[in-house]
């Protein structure tokens, strides 16, 4: 019963994990219509800048919000220089370019920050905590905390101010919104920049459990895509709740159903996606399917 | 990593088959083998510059600089050394394709230090057919040793896996004949190898293993698993991981409140992981944990100050690798495997041959590497390819690894178990 307890409780401390990064994937899917296959790239080098700021003496929490201002500027750069060609090309050359983003990304952290893998500090105590015997760490609590603020900062954004509504129709509908006269293109520009924030806000989060170094995110993307995808990819709600769904279940069956195990996990996760798409294509929380056309 | 990659490396993967085929009627080399001028030796390598175990690619890059130490000083026997090193990205279909064009384009004397237990198993048939020297792998697998007879061509350097696990199987029996043993490994060949280690070691006392967890490189973490082994109520804990999965398992036991006696493999021992996981878990997290040594290392100052060996490597960081971090223990793996590569070199003479420099280097006593651990002898015979068989037990005490015991030598429990 304790040994259930506690595989809960770090699986809910893995799927917040899970559920920061599907957030980010979720806000790009809403402004673009694509996954971006670079979003845990992204977020591993804006935590990069992060640990280098924390190298330079800037303390833990200044190093936060530097990081998301430049991450901010990053995503909307990013968007302007290479993104923006093809933003009217086929959805496949979305995809390949952030395939594309992906290795460069990667191996530029490499270059600047070497491949060894580095400690993170963490911005919150390390003493465990325990409840019952059931131990966690400060960190675990912590992640979810800033993700579930993330997803209520993000859902005010969109529900309750103008850029927010003027984002959420460029997305649906880029030429009604181009009459009206937002200016789409500067919209998905911030689109990127709003997802780029969140990643590095997971990244930050993340990186004291994973540790920082280049492939860091490549573990946590897939199951990132898994959480999404079960929440509904349109439903930054759906991302959370996917996220630590997940990571309870697939604790769970890693533990207690042994033909599936350990050894099974991402299998388990790709499964969950399939299952997914096949019988509720708009996950657990998403609407019927918008196409971009 | 992400699934559409997969179909690509099955691609490649079928098209290094097709090349497989028709590269190996390529005939072996005939009277002057290739790779050796007067001026000049070619060897070529692969590190995995890239992808998930890039942290490994600086053993190449030490490597580079011992061997530039070396040509500044006149080469060996008046040869420089050229050494083709490329990033084959832990991929072994990746590994398989560079290392034919290494031998066929390139025309190396020899392939050195290729890295990884897959990426070496996937060259090893091909360049025995062909009758090039595959030394010294950079992986603790038992297989180059014990499979000499089908694989003359291949052989290793650090300690192997599996005598490894038996030491501490050992030292448990030992000093904790009352273990209750969880183990925590890597659900492949590597992981395998030392749970074999471990049960060959326990003998008769298996029955003290009371669980164990496996984890996949995908997962994002082994907390979890981490959970399993505790709640089994075991009270020792073995770590049979790669760095990443080592640290967070120790972060993750001392988390959970869990305090075993730990037991880490010496891959993921190096201090900058002990430093990692210390800030990450706090102090508690290493404190005793037990692993082995064979290799000084470059990050204990206090222990090395005085060393020759040491100051060795020291300057030819500062001229070869000047920004790069000297702690790394990697850099300096390099610089010592590069060190035996060079020693056989000089040893096989001026007429320089593959089949003379398979000779030396399993006919080898090296009693002199600036970096093995005070003592430590690499040796081989034709018989008995396994070049470092000497470990010591340590214990981590608050900042680096303390000795204790003695220097063992487990050559003779290898020797019978290959009997």
């Amino acid at each position: 019963m304790h040994d259930l307890a506690q595989q809960i409780v770090s699986g809910l401390a893995t799927g917040s994990i899970f559920a920061s990064m599907a957030l980010a994937l979720v806000l790009i899917y809403r402004s673009m219509g694509v996954i971006n296959f670079a979003q845990g790239e992204l977020a591993m080098f804006s935590t990069y800048v992060a640990w280098q700021l924390v190298q330079m003496g800037v303390p833990m929490w200044g190093a936060f919000f530097i990081t998301i201002v430049v991450a901010f500027a990053g995503g909307v750069l990013l968007e302007r220089l290479v993104i923006r060609p093809v933003e009217r090309a086929p959805q496949l050359t979305l995809v390949i370019v952030t395939l594309g983003l992906f290795t460069a990304i990667n191996g530029l952290a490499g270059w600047f920050w070497g491949y060894v893998v580095k400690p993170f500090p963490t911005p919150f105590p390390t003493t465990p905590l325990q409840i019952g015997g059931v131990a966690f760490s400060a960190q675990d609590v912590g992640v979810i905390v800033v993700s579930l603020v993330t997803l209520g900062l993000i859902s005010l954004f969109f529900q309750k101010t103008k850029l927010g509504l003027a984002m959420r129709a460029a997305a649906l509908y880029p030429d009604q919104s181009r009459v009206l006269g937002i200016r789409v293109g500067w919209m998905l520009a911030l689109g990127w920049g709003l997802a780029s924030v969140v990643g590095a806000i997971s990244g930050i989060m993340i990186a004291p459990v994973v540790f920082l170094d280049p492939n860091m995110m490549q573990s946590v993307i897939v199951y990132a895509f898994a959480a999404a995808v079960l929440g509904g990819i349109e439903s930054p709600i759906g991302a959370v709740v996917g996220g630590l769904i997940l990571g309870v279940v697939l604790n769970l069956l890693g533990t207690y159903v042994e033909a599936i195990g350990n050894e099974l996990r991402l299998a388990a996760a790709l499964a969950i996606i399939v299952a997914v798409l096949v019988i509720k294509p708009s996950g657990l929380f998403g609407r019927a399917t918008v196409q971009r056309v | 990593m992400i699934p559409v990659y997969r179909k690509a490396v099955t691609g490649i993967l079928a098209a290094t088959f097709a090349l497989a085929v028709t590269g190996s009627a390529v005939a072996p080399a005939l009277a002057a083998d290739p790779g050796v001028t007067d001026t000049e030796i070619v060897l070529g390598g692969t590190h995995p510059y890239s992808g998930p175990a890039s942290a490994y690619g600086n053993i190449g890059k030490g490597i580079g600089a011992y061997f530039s130490y070396v040509n500044d000083r006149g080469g060996v026997n008046g040869r420089k050394i050229k050494y083709i090193d490329k990033d084959d990205g832990y991929s072994p279909p990746q590994a398989v394709q560079i290392v034919h064009q290494l031998v066929e384009q390139d025309k190396v004397f020899a392939i050195f230090d290729t890295l990884g237990t897959a990426v070496n198993t996937a060259i090893r048939p091909y360049l025995n057919q062909n009758g090039v020297p595959h030394m010294f792998v950079a992986t603790g697998a038992s297989t180059w040793g014990k499979d000499y007879q089908k694989f003359p061509w291949t052989i290793g350097w650090q300690p192997d896996y599996q005598a490894e696990a038996a030491l501490y199987a050992q030292d448990i029996l030992q000093n904790h004949p009352k273990a209750k043993i969880g183990v925590l490994y890597q659900n492949d060949d590597y992981g395998e190898d030392y749970n074999a280690g471990l049960k060959r070691g326990l003998g008769k006392h298996q029955e003290m293993i009371v669980k164990m967890a496996s984890y996949e490189t995908t997962d994002p973490n082994v907390s979890s698993q981490v959970s399993t082994l505790k709640a089994a109520g075991c009270d020792t804990f073995m770590i049979f991981a790669t760095p990443k999965f080592a640290i967070q398992s120790m972060v993750a036991a001392a988390q959970q409140s869990w305090h075993p006696t730990t037991y880490l493999n010496n891959v993921s021992a190096a201090v900058p992981f002990m430093n990692a996981a210390s800030k990450a878990g706090g102090p508690a997290a290493v404190a005793g944990v037990i692993s082995t040594i064979y290799l000084k290392d470059p990050a204990n100052h206090a222990r090395y100050a005085g060393d020759a060996g040491m100051k060795f490597y020291n300057e030819i960081m500062a001229k070869y690798l000047p920004t790069a971090d000297k702690d790394d223990g990697n850099y300096l793996y390099g610089v010592s495997i590069g060190y035996t590569m060079v020693d056989v070199l000089k040893r096989a003479g001026k007429d320089l041959t593959r089949k003379k420099v398979m000779d030396i280097a399993t006919n080898l006593v090296e009693k002199d590497n600036p970096l093995a651990y005070p003592g430590v002898v690499i040796r081989t015979s034709p018989t008995f390819r396994y070049p470092i068989t000497q470990m010591i037990t340590a214990r981590w005490l608050a900042t680096d690894w303390s000795p204790t015991g003695l220097l063992v030598d487990t050559r003779s429990m290898t020797m019978a178990e290959n009997k």
